[in-house]
């Protein structure tokens, strides 16, 4: 496998309000391979989003990136740039974003400007990166626009985004997430506000830019099917913790956290028995201000290891070929 | 199904509402939105059917209109009263369905926003017995506490607001309080979509279980197939207005009748990475309810479609016992559904 163009190692982005400090992100280790989609998964509050933010260094106050390394390696550039060494409104950092890194919403009507056609704004990104005439910019724009398989882009380029429907707007997101040809693209949560439907051609339409464009994506999503449909490597993510990452078929068919195993067991499968019941992850996911000593998940966990798993957090182990999973059920400390 | 010793709670025939779009300084009416368009369905005691389809498809207006939330433009609605009266929600006044209303409850899909956080769980689970003058102050109270258990909560925390309890706790809560009146027919819309998966389970596993103790009848909306798969009896499949099909669980996810049915399934991702791939994609989106093509709805994204499709709208047929559809080919046709 080559190298990996972004590695993520113990990132720790902490959000410390008056009334106390949340773990948002808690040492999250992630590595990005281009032409190659990763998916991270989780329920709310597992930070999911909050990684992305932080690799776009757009993590908003009171949080902040305590600790850790983003490691961008672009093309040519063997040492490559640790993100989180350079300052977030900085010259560097606004050209990475968009340029190398781009990001599409999960709601795409609140991420366009209301007062700015759909094209203006695709044009405003193509000149701010790549330094082009208007003229120019304005047939990028189109271009962008026929890519992502918008219908008649020479008129739906003078449209707002309001003209546009949910489906059609969420294609506009990705052609101006595209339009700088970005090595990375973000994707968080992109279809949950979408029809079945619409979601479908949504994510035929991803896999097929990434056969052509050869980015690497990063797909964030809480949607278990989503991730077996479109993604190749997968980190499942508890209370700010990466607590299982492996290969997308070794995550669905040998779980080895019990956190994974238990969110695959409560998912409802549309191939599941008629009115059954299902089997439940008992309790609710804590309070992050509550976050629970030693491993987060211990309170809700079947395997839990009194006086271990409630003291210690557990380290991530080697469980397979590429797969980690971070619980004392394996590697040298199991029982 | 017909089965027998089945008792009708709901009868709904050719129900239309249409919404006026009206423009200009005179508000002059230009057009109309047919958000439902002659719907015929019934539901019967102790079932739950379920109205699946993509946004603005009239699932949740035609739960309203039952609801009678909305006023119907034309159509019957008829409910089976608990005293063995028929009555037809559509056309009584505001006074005579008060009495009609502790019969039908809701439960709502934001637990965030339908519960009042300026009150506490007492008030907000007691607050359909104030308001239909049930009971004295202590048996309310008891009545709470008996809810709260039947929804897996502790009544001692009858006494906290909302934002001390978690999305699945307070979906708990919202349920609690649509059963405080003893409803028959309980209209759930989307009422586990704001959670998360791990919650889902609960709150669908709670709701089967009430349904089984207190012989509830569901009318369940919602969009996700899965989920609708696991809960009911009976499905209709709705889009741009018109029940495009309608049948048991098992025959519509089994052997679907209808290409948007079969579109609709094969649009779901399969959680298992081993069968990536083989997925039907649909042309094109949803269309205008205040536009809708001619013929069938559905023609201009069907892959079947024919000459007759864009002229001619089908009837609701029953083709099978029990297995309505709505597609001149129907019969020809053999569409993929899912095993189970």
């Amino acid at each position: 496998m080559p190298r990996p163009i972004l590695e993520v190692r113990d990132l720790r982005t902490y959000f410390s309000p008056e009334e106390g400090t949340v773990r948002a992100v808690d040492g999250a280790h992630l590595d990005v391979y281009p032409r190659r989609t990763l998916g991270i998964v989780g329920e709310s509050g597992c930070g999911k989003s909050v990684t992305a933010r932080s690799i776009l260094r757009i993590v908003e106050r009171p949080g902040r990136i305590v600790s850790g390394s983003i490691l961008l390696r672009r093309d040519g550039d063997e040492t490559g740039v640790d993100l989180t060494k350079l300052d977030p409104d900085g010259k560097e950092m606004r050209r990475i974003r968009g340029a190398d890194i781009a990001l599409i919403f999960q709601e795409p009507m609140t991420s366009f400007s209301p007062v700015h056609t759909i094209g203006n704004q695709i044009v405003e990104t193509v000149r701010l990166h790549q330094g082009v005439g208007k003229r120019e910019a304005r047939d990028r724009a189109v271009a962008a626009l026929r890519l992502v398989g918008v219908p008649s882009p020479e008129r739906r380029v003078d449209e707002y985004a309001f003209q546009l429907s949910g489906g059609l707007r969420q294609r506009a997101m990705i052609a101006l997430a595209l339009s700088c040809s970005p090595r990375i693209l973000i994707a968080d949560e992109p279809t949950t506000a979408l029809d079945v439907t619409t979601q479908a051609q949504i994510l035929a339409l991803l896999a097929d830019l990434q056969r052509r464009e050869g980015m690497a994506i990063i797909l964030i999503t809480h949607n278990l099917g989503v991730v077996a449909e479109m993604c190749d490597e997968v980190a499942v993510m508890y209370l700010g913790r990466v607590v299982e990452q492996g290969p997308v078929d070794a995550i669905f068919h040998d779980p080895q956290h019990p956190y994974t195993r238990a969110l695959l067991r409560s998912m409802p499968s549309i191939k599941a028995r008629v009115r059954s019941r299902l089997p439940v992850i008992e309790g609710s996911i804590p309070h992050p201000y509550n976050r629970p000593a030693g491993c987060p998940f211990h309170p809700r966990c079947p395997d839990f290891m009194p006086g271990r798993c409630d003291q210690i957090e557990p380290p991530s182990q080697s469980v397979g070929a590429g797969h980690d999973a971070a619980c004392f059920l394996y590697g040298e400390s199991a029982p | 199904m017909n089965a027998p010793g089945a008792v009708r709670l709901l009868d709904v025939q050719g129900l239309r509402k249409h919404f006026p779009i009206r423009k200009g300084f005179l508000r002059r009416q230009v057009g109309v939105v047919r958000a439902v368009d002659d719907v015929s369905f019934h539901v019967e005691r102790g079932e739950t059917l379920s109205l699946v389809g993509e946004s603005g498809c009239g699932k949740t207006t035609t739960s309203r209109c039952i609801l009678r939330a909305l006023t119907p433009t034309e159509g019957r609605i008829l409910f089976h009263a608990a005293s063995g009266q028929v009555l037809d929600v559509a056309a009584l006044s505001k006074r005579e369905l008060q009495p009609l209303r502790r019969q039908m409850q809701m439960i709502f899909q934001d637990p965030f926003s339908s519960l009042n956080p300026r009150r506490t769980l007492l008030d907000i689970v007691a607050e359909p017995l104030v308001a239909n003058g049930v009971g004295s102050k202590q048996e309310r109270l008891d009545r709470v506490v008996e809810l709260l258990r039947l929804v897996g909560l502790r009544p001692e925390y009858m006494r906290r607001y909302p934002h001390a309890f978690s999305g699945g706790q307070r979906q708990r809560v919202g349920i609690a309080r649509a059963l405080a009146l003893n409803p028959s027919l309980v209209v759930a819309d989307e009422p586990v979509s704001a959670l998360d998966v791990s919650v889902q389970a609960q709150i669908l596993n709670l709701m089967q279980d009430l349904q089984d103790q207190l012989g509830l009848t569901y009318l369940f909306v919602a969009h996700d197939l899965s989920v609708v798969r696991l809960v009911s009896d009976r499905v209709a499949v709705m889009y741009v207005g018109r029940i495009v099909e309608l049948a048991s669980t098992e025959a519509l996810f089994a052997t679907p009748k209808h290409p948007y049915t079969e579109a609709l399934l094969a649009a779901v991702p399969k959680p298992d990475p081993r069968l990536r791939g083989e997925r039907l994609l649909l042309e094109g989106e949803v269309a205008d309810p205040s536009n809708p093509p001619p013929g069938c709805h559905f023609h201009p994204r069907c892959p079947y479609a024919t000459e007759q499709c864009r002229t001619e709208t089908p009837a609701l047929q029953e083709i099978a016992p029990g297995h309505a559809v709505s597609c001149h080919r129907a019969q020809e046709l053999s569409l993929r559904g899912v095993a189970g």
